[in-house]
């Protein structure tokens, strides 16, 4: 039912360009959390409590699609390239890698790493861990990735990969979470098989409810897997996570609600942690669909919602106020100076009449699958703008089924973004023209020829300057309403020690939470 | 006797034949819900090949009718197939569940048949009285809040101060104490959810005995009122009785989703509603078709019971 | 406190329905007083609170201080004079959506109930008094439909069908008219073979004319103890929906939902979601002293009759 995939696939941030600070997507700890800060130490059992985990959740890296897969993955397996706390990628079974065009690809495989089985992890096993994903045959979710890949092989101690058209970005595709690397055995992985060569073992998985997995004793990382022990529960009712939480029975919870996370901070048995990225959540409308077709209707709407009060109530305040734009304070051409919208039902008014209108009624489908939250945010959306005579017919649908039925199928509705580190892929993925994800069915022209241009420019003052009206024109003729940036909130308990920075790609550190955390 | 065992073998050819309607029902509400196993397995991340070749390797390029008769053909040489989601066997996935699931019915029935049983007598003995509308009030009370809404004060009252744990880890090596002591709060909730509806019954079945002339004549006697509830009363109301502890017994296995969400317990509730979110049919039609044969099985031993305990129906047949 | 509170409140209450008997006795018409008399005091106060939220389910835009769906201010404000109860999640006026509430959800209740008690009794009466193939036929599907967990098959329902209110009363109904059916179709079997029926058969009646005079009239007794029950279980149903993601549209103020959506609050000792839990549970109480006190009169002039 959860679809993290779009919580940013990948982050991919341009290797070419060089590395450009990344440093607001991990969060500076305030001060008083870094009381809780100590030199890490081995040893205890972390229980981590999420609010996803499904009875049907398998071993086939093709097909995790939830938190709990994702983390469960992230603790017993390791990838070719790992992003750390700060955005930076840093190799992990690549010991490094290079490319002299962008289009052949070199990845030295680390020597000396085993598999929990003791198997050796050769450059054999590597290729069938990527091959799994790519093929007629694959059911992989990221498929569509290893579209442009033409050739992987093996060239001694190295994998080569070419693609069919240079792309300064792919390592960052190496980085994803699907792309574990397992055993193989002519040339294809078990996909049901637990053995890795990440931190943890496998000692018991129950699909849905929990696993248990046991401190990897020859991990071949310096520093990290503090744990003797992790076990790792499906809490899916939100108020039995809280009080798993309050009771002790697990250290570290996900998805808080956020009329609690006050009286959580008043109890003094938690520790709040919350990560500002680039996620937001978004009200997408079919631009191609009367009224919509008419920009000053989507003025109007954006206009007639009250984003402050949508932080405060929606999000507890755990996130920012964002002025329909999908590129967030964590990306390098961020246009902060925009001018700002906001809720002005005179404006929206003014809009209307521009479009002709004195009065509007239009149904905004919401679900709970959307993002947490959703269907009280159409309800609040729906009170701001009848001050601006525009009616909303608020429509709850189920959360079963609602991205193959409501997404992208109805003219309005909500849905979320994780983000992305580059402006490109964000841009790419979900504005473009024709994308796959284009959720609004948004087409404009200018837009899409700075979108090509960008690409190539090698000007940085001339590449901001593009971003920046791409990010103009989205705000401002986009068919989205984008009216706030989500943090990603977890608590933990008072004993779990972490390090000052938190990464803010994907949720829990990145998923990382079991080999970068430790037990004070 | 032999009425009764042709009225058993009746009923189980009954139960069968419920059984089959069952299974076409859920096959095709299921085949009626938006998108299929393939799609919702990937997500958003679903393009139209990915989807293709996952329907190809599941076997869902297959025409309904097509799919329901090889289901059909294996579900009846006993082959419940695996779970398409993921490959496990059936069978390994429901057998741990089905017992945590039956664990808990049996718990909660054991604690709250006798309980109803006694205040639904003593609610009767001393109709009318305050202990009587006391009693009711507070049964009925406790079923017009939500399971998740008792169990919540539950878990303030009793887990929050330590005294039992909120959340139900159970493991194939806990010992029966533990598991008592681990699964005590769902279990209580579920008391408090299905007590009302037995009491209720107890104490109307035996107030409506109590007008009959033979009661009377016990009463002129001059027996205790206790002594002739217990010992002329009762056993002429058990048959509603028993109907009622059936039905109840029957919820306590099939209807307990919710408390299984709040406790984190691992029982067939939440197996199924995951695997029809996830469209996985085989794993929905093997749980649909254990509550349908629980609830089957249940009804039939209720009335085989009541006609044990009340010759006269024997002999009607 | 709490405890020393509640306890002035039932006593209050009652006193309140002993005036309320007494009132009612005097200004009733003769042919009433008779019931009224031996009225007991839980069903006077049962019938005084069924008045009182019928009242209040009528003239909700008049009680309610602010709309039902208007955002007043800040989320969770404690109770004021201005907010009698203070304000929900979203910032509304806590009060005024309990008012609210009390007309959509004992509407929809009612309408759920309702439905579900005409297509099922009259099926199980139709069913019992034709027999044969028809018998066998429902019969059978009712059977298999109740054999699958209601809640589930609700959920299936609704996201096959979509989450409108009128397809949530019409697939709650269709799920508890299976439990009426069967009722109403085995009290019926103990009716039909009676005289007066075969008597009204062989002056031939039609089978609409038999149910409607002369099996429903002697049926009614254990219907409406089920009524009384199921007429609860309905808001029960819709929070259990929406505690699975399912239920009631928003903004429209349903109890059953307003107890979902602040139950999280229950884990810090906030007693908020107890007001709409409380509505519920007094509403039920109050229904079935009334349909206690319907049996027993029911039973009594049999008795007597007899």
């Amino acid at each position: 039912m959860t679809h993290d995939l779009r919580k940013g696939a990948l982050t991919r941030r341009g290797v070419l360009q060089g590395a450009t600070a990344l440093g607001a997507a991990g969060l500076i700890l305030p001060g008083s959390m870094r009381a809780a800060r100590a030199e890490p130490q081995r040893g205890g059992t972390f229980r981590i409590g999420l609010g996803h985990g499904n009875t049907t959740d398998g071993y086939d890296p093709g097909l995790w699609d939830n938190l709990y897969a994702q983390v469960f993955a992230a603790a017993r397996h390791n990838q070719l390239i790992e992003v750390d706390a700060d955005g930076q990628l840093i190799g992990e079974i690549a010991e490094s890698w290079e490319s002299d065009d962008g289009k052949t690809w070199v990845f030295h495989i680390r020597q000396g790493v085993t598999f929990h089985s003791g198997k050796d992890v050769t450059v054999a096993d590597v290729i069938a861990s990527l091959n799994h994903h790519r093929g007629d045959d694959a059911t992989s979710a990221i498929k569509q990735f290893f579209d442009p890949v033409v050739e992987i092989r093996a060239d001694g101690q190295s994998v080569v990969v070419t693609l069919d058209a240079p792309n300064g970005d792919f390592p960052y595709l190496m980085s994803d979470y699907h792309l574990a690397i397992m055993p193989g055995s002519d040339g294809k992985i078990d996909p049901t098989s637990t053995d890795g060569c990440g931190p943890y073992i496998v000692e018991s998985f129950e699909p849905g409810v929990q696993a248990s997995l046991n401190r990897n004793p020859d991990y071949w990382k310096p520093g990290r897997a503090h744990f003797d022990r992790v076990e790792i529960l499906a809490i899916l009712d939100s108020a039995a996570r809280l009080n798993a939480l309050m009771t002790g029975q697990v250290e570290l919870i996900d998805q808080i609600d956020p009329a609690t996370i006050g009286m959580l901070e008043a109890r003094n048995v938690a520790r709040i942690i919350s990560i500002p990225g680039n996620a937001h959540y978004v009200f997408p409308m079919d631009s191609r669909a009367a009224p919509f077709n008419d920009n000053n209707v989507r003025l109007a709407l954006k206009y007639a919602i009250d984003r402050e009060d949508m932080v405060e109530k929606i999000l507890g305040g755990h996130g920012a106020v964002s002025n329909d734009n999908p590129i967030g304070p964590a990306n390098r051409y961020f246009y902060a100076d925009m001018e700002p919208k906001t809720f002005d039902p005179d404006r929206a008014k003014y809009y209307l009449r521009q479009a002709g209108m004195d009065s509007l009624t239009i149904p905004l489908h919401v679900a709970d699958a959307a993002f947490s939250g959703a269907v009280d945010a159409g309800a609040l959306f729906a009170e701001t703008a009848r001050q601006a005579g525009i009616n909303i017919n608020l429509v709850r649908e189920p959360n079963d089924g609602y991205w193959d039925n409501v997404w992208m199928q109805k003219p309005f509705v909500a849905s979320y973004w994780g983000g992305r580190a580059v402006e490109d892929h964000m841009f790419t993925t979900g504005y473009a023209a024709g994308a796959a994800w284009n959720d609004s069915f948004w087409e404009h022209e200018r837009f899409n020829e700075l979108l090509v241009k960008a690409r190539s420019e090698v000007d940085e003052d001339l590449r901001r300057e593009m971003y920046q009206e791409m990010q103009r024109i989205v705000s401002f003729e986009g068919a989205v309403v984008i009216p706030m940036n989500n943090n990603y909130v977890m608590a933990t308990a008072l004993n779990i020690g972490t390090p000052d920075q938190i990464s803010a790609n994907w949720n829990l550190d990145g998923f990382r939470c079991v080999e970068r955390w430790w037990m004070t | 006797m032999a009425a009764l065992i042709r009225m058993i073998a009746q009923r189980l050819a009954l139960g069968v034949l419920t059984l089959f309607i069952v299974s076409v029902v859920i096959f095709f509400a299921t085949e009626l819900l938006p998108g299929d196993l393939a799609s919702t397995l990937l997500g958003q991340a679903a393009t139209p090949e990915t989807v293709a070749a996952l329907r190809r390797q599941l076997g869902l390029d297959l025409p309904a009718p097509v799919r329901y008769w090889n289901w059909l053909t294996g579900a009846l040489q006993g082959d419940f197939g695996v779970s398409l989601a993921n490959r496990r066997p059936i069978a390994d996935l429901i057998a741990a569940r089905l017992g945590n699931t039956i664990f808990l019915a049996l718990y909660a029935a054991a604690l709250a048949v006798p309980l109803a049983l006694i205040l639904g007598i003593l609610a009767a003995l001393w109709r009318n009285s305050v202990f009587d509308r006391a009693a009711n009030a507070g049964a009925l009370t406790a079923i017009s809040f939500p399971e998740f809404f008792v169990a919540y004060i539950l878990v303030l009252w009793l887990a929050q101060s330590g005294y039992f744990p909120s959340m139900v880890r159970i493991s194939p090596v806990s010992t029966f104490g533990e598991k008592l002591y681990m699964a005590f709060l769902p279990a209580l909730t579920l008391t408090l959810v299905v007590t009302a509806h037995m009491m209720r019954m107890t104490r109307a079945a035996i107030i409506n005995l109590m007008a009959q002339p033979y009661i009377e004549m016990a009463r002129l006697k001059g027996m205790s009122p206790l002594r002739i509830v217990l010992r002329h009363a009762l056993p002429n109301a058990l048959a509603p009785i028993i109907n009622v502890i059936a039905i109840n017994l029957a919820y306590l296995i099939t209807g307990v989703v919710v408390v299984e969400v709040v406790f984190v317990y691992p029982g067939l509730g939440q197996l199924m509603v995951d695997s029809v979110s996830k469209r996985d049919i085989a794993v929905v039609q093997a749980i649909a078709l254990i509550f349908a044969s629980a609830y089957v099985l249940l009804n039939l031993t209720a009335d085989v019971l009541s006609t044990l305990t009340n010759p006269r129906l024997m002999s009607k047949g | 406190m709490g405890w020393l509170f509640l306890a002035f409140g039932i006593v209050a209450a009652f006193g309140l329905a002993a005036l309320l008997r007494r009132a009612a006795l005097q200004l009733a018409p003769a042919e009433w007083r008779s019931a009224l008399a031996d009225m007991p005091l839980t069903a006077a106060f049962g019938l005084m609170v069924i008045a009182i939220y019928i009242f209040v389910a009528l003239a909700a835009p008049l009680l309610a201080p602010f709309p039902e769906r208007e955002v007043v201010g800040s989320q969770f404000q404690p109770w004021s004079l201005q907010h009698w109860l203070g304000t929900d999640r979203l910032g509304r006026d806590m009060a005024s959506r309990l008012i609210y509430g009390a007309r959509n959800t004992v509407g929809i209740a009612f309408a759920t109930t309702a439905l579900a008690f005409i297509v099922g009794s009259l099926l199980g009466l139709w069913a019992a008094l034709r027999g044969g193939w028809l018998d066998q036929t429902l019969s059978r599907f009712v059977d298999a439909l109740m054999a699958i967990p209601s809640l589930i098959f609700s959920l299936l329902l609704l996201t096959i069908f979509g989450t409108s209110v009128l397809t949530l009363i019409l697939v709650i109904a269709a799920v508890d008219a299976t439990r009426v059916y069967r009722i109403a179709r085995s009290v019926a079997q103990g009716i039909v073979v009676m005289d007066y029926i075969e008597a009204a058969r062989l002056r031939g009646e039609g089978s609409w004319y038999l149910i409607r005079r002369e099996i429903l009239p002697n049926a009614l007794a254990p219907l409406v103890a089920e009524f009384g029950l199921r007429f609860c279980f309905v808001f029960l149903t819709i929070s259990s929906l929406s505690f699975l993601g399912l239920g009631i549209q928003p903004p429209l103020a349903d109890w059953g939902s307003m107890v979902r959506e602040n139950a999280t609050l229950i884990t810090f000792g906030d007693i908020t979601p107890l007001l709409p839990a409380g509505a519920i549970a007094l509403l039920t109480v109050a229904v079935n002293f009334v349909v206690d006190w319907q049996l027993y009169r029911a039973s009594g002039l049999k008795e007597q009759a007899g």
